[in-house]
């Protein structure tokens, strides 16, 4: 379904992606760890043809379904991206317009990508929203970004992005502005989600407990560059790299060692 | 354990704040806590919960509405003028976010020294010299004494906050979130050179995060916050686990993703959010959400009862098990 191959990606002639690789299949999650500045966020841009001003990929190629991402110019890339490519970033309410409501920018979405009524549209949004247990959806609706918390607006994130059934989902850390509980609600919606529609999503994370829960596949990026790759029974417990280990090393655990 | 002293004592401590349209906000509803020299203190909790408005009042940056704050047995939360900023000398705090906490236009030694300065302790001949020495402290090279903030990295900052709070021989060090900023690995070099320091010198420490896994490693005791109550006060390894834990302290436990979970376990959290601090629930707080709750939550707010050595609760789930009659 996806194949990056052997991408370098530049800022101003910088490389800060280099040599990454990644093949996924239908339904599958993989995740991508490290700290900031390894370059993890800058891959899934790329993906999408997001990258800032002055970030290219110079080197390597992005299929998707066969077809080469980096080739196509931006009427063709809109056509993907939204529908068959969606993305949930870290704080949803930033994406939102913050002078009109939930409603009018979902409806408003829903409509660039299929050709329906405003009302039918109003109703798969709300639908969507109700589906990621929203309390009360179109109380939603009528909502301004502000008026939401955050992790009601990160439901919305994820309503936005699952409401065509994408075939790939990037999500850019979805939950590292939340409290520990919402962060567990939103990773539970993600994965209740996953399920319906079997979604691939590459998720971007720092939290490595976050990736083991939900991955088939991990990758750990340091300094631009993929350090070790492999599922979560490889990565947490036979870590080859030294920084996997180090990383391993530095999370507090529940029965870990304590130290006062 | 009864002799140990008291640096610092909380008695029933409440911060009201008043919402612009005048609707009263309870950010501290009578917090009372007691900390211990040469101690860690965790106070765990989330967005909301209260615990940064606990630190403000402790470092005298807010004024309770009620209540007292015993700093050595003296009460110091109505101190006014120049007694006021003479205390200022004994709590220190290190911030979240090392990149805001500076002045960008301040040398490393100006920032560590300002507060030495301040209080006349050294000349400013002796700058140079004493932030060097305080670099050291904080295992960085003493060069960095002539370089801008803006030239370190994240890790290197906190350190620079470190060794600015520890200046004045601070009888309490508060870290408000001093690691969340931070990248993983940087996070534990921190948290080791925080140990090491408070070993040396015996440093006396509140410790504001919202990682109970970390808290639970770093931490003497905790005090576990919801929406402006102390819900629970418990020895720092035994948090979230055994027998005895309130519910809340369970939730947070069940919603944390650690890499030796058992990942074939479905998620455990609560489904619902915590309401506003402007619409705390009567009786107890954490009744809306707890699977728990009885018809007596709703009527009466739970209090903290001592249930075993340095273990209290407050939720009549409880009620039935005898107060520890034992030392605190």
């Amino acid at each position: 379904m996806l194949k990056v191959d052997h991408i370098t990606v530049e800022y101003d002639g910088r490389p800060v992606v280099e040599d990454f690789s990644l093949e996924m299949g239908n339904g599958e999650i993989v995740s991508l760890v490290g700290e900031s500045g390894s370059g993890k966020t800058t891959v899934i841009r790329a993906i999408l043809g997001l990258l800032p001003e002055g970030g290219e990929v110079s080197k390597g190629d992005i299929l998707f379904e066969g077809r080469s991402l980096l080739g196509l110019n931006e009427t063709e890339l809109d056509a993907i991206r939204g529908r068959d490519i969606t993305m949930i970033f870290q704080d949803s309410g930033a994406m939102i317009d913050p002078t009109s409501t939930i409603g009018s920018q979902f409806i408003e979405y829903v409509r660039t990508h299929e050709k329906i009524g405003k009302e039918e549209a109003y109703k798969k949004a709300a639908a969507m929203l109700a589906a990621t247990r929203l309390p009360d959806a179109d109380n939603v609706m009528h909502s301004y970004p502000f008026q939401l918390s955050g992790g009601m607006r990160q439901r919305v994130g994820i309503a936005m992005g699952m409401v065509f059934h994408p075939k790939l989902l990037l999500a850019d850390e979805p939950t590292s502005a939340l409290d520990v509980t919402t962060q567990a609600q939103i990773i539970r919606q993600m994965m209740d989600m996953y399920r319906m529609s079997k979604t691939s999503i590459i998720i971007v994370t720092h939290n490595l407990g976050v990736a083991a829960y939900m991955s088939d596949k991990i990758l750990v990026m340091k300094n631009g560059r993929v350090v070790e790759q492999g599922d979560r029974e490889a990565i947490l417990h036979h870590p080859k790299n030294d920084y996997t280990i180090e990383l391993l090393d530095a999370i507090p655990t529940m029965d870990g060692e304590i130290y006062v | 354990m009864s002799e140990r002293e008291v640096i610092l004592e909380a008695k029933d401590v409440t911060k009201v704040f008043r919402t612009t349209k005048g609707r009263p906000l309870t950010a501290n509803d009578k917090v009372s806590l007691k900390i211990y020299k040469g101690e860690t203190l965790g106070i765990a909790g989330e967005s909301g919960c209260g615990k940064s408005t606990f630190i403000r009042m402790v470092s005298l940056l807010e004024t309770p509405t009620s209540g007292e704050i015993l700093f050595r047995g003296r009460n110091v939360a109505d101190l006014k003028g120049e007694a006021r900023r003479q205390n200022c000398r004994h709590v220190q705090m290190v911030f979240q976010d090392p990149g805001a906490a500076f002045s960008p236009r301040m040398k490393i030694k100006d920032i560590i020294c300002e507060s030495l300065r301040n209080f006349n302790l050294i000349s400013p001949g002796e700058v140079t010299a004493k932030a060097q020495e305080l670099l050291s402290m904080v295992e960085l090279p003493p060069e960095y004494a002539d370089r801008y903030a803006r030239d370190m990295s994240g890790g290197q900052r906190q350190r620079v906050g470190i060794a600015r709070a520890l200046a004045l021989e601070p009888d309490l060090l508060i870290c408000d979130e001093v690691t969340s900023a931070l990248d993983v690995c940087v996070q534990k070099k921190i948290v080791d050179l925080l140990l090491k320091l408070q070993k040396e010198k015996n440093i006396t420490m509140a410790m504001v995060c919202h990682d109970i896994a970390l808290v639970r490693a770093v931490a003497h005791r905790t005090a576990v916050m919801y929406l402006g109550n102390v819900v629970e006060i418990v020895p720092g390894p035994e948090i979230g686990a055994g027998e005895l834990c309130h519910p809340y302290t369970r939730a947070l436990r069940d919603s944390i993703f650690t890499i030796d979970m058992d990942f074939t376990k479905p998620i455990e959290s609560i489904e619902s959010e915590a309401p506003s601090p402007l619409d705390v629930p009567a009786g107890c707080p954490f009744r809306n959400r707890c699977e728990h709750c009885t018809e007596r939550c709703a009527l009466e707010k739970p209090k903290l009862r001592t249930l075993a050595p340095g273990h209290q609760i407050a939720c009549h789930l409880y009620d039935d098990l005898p107060e520890y009659a034992g030392e605190e």
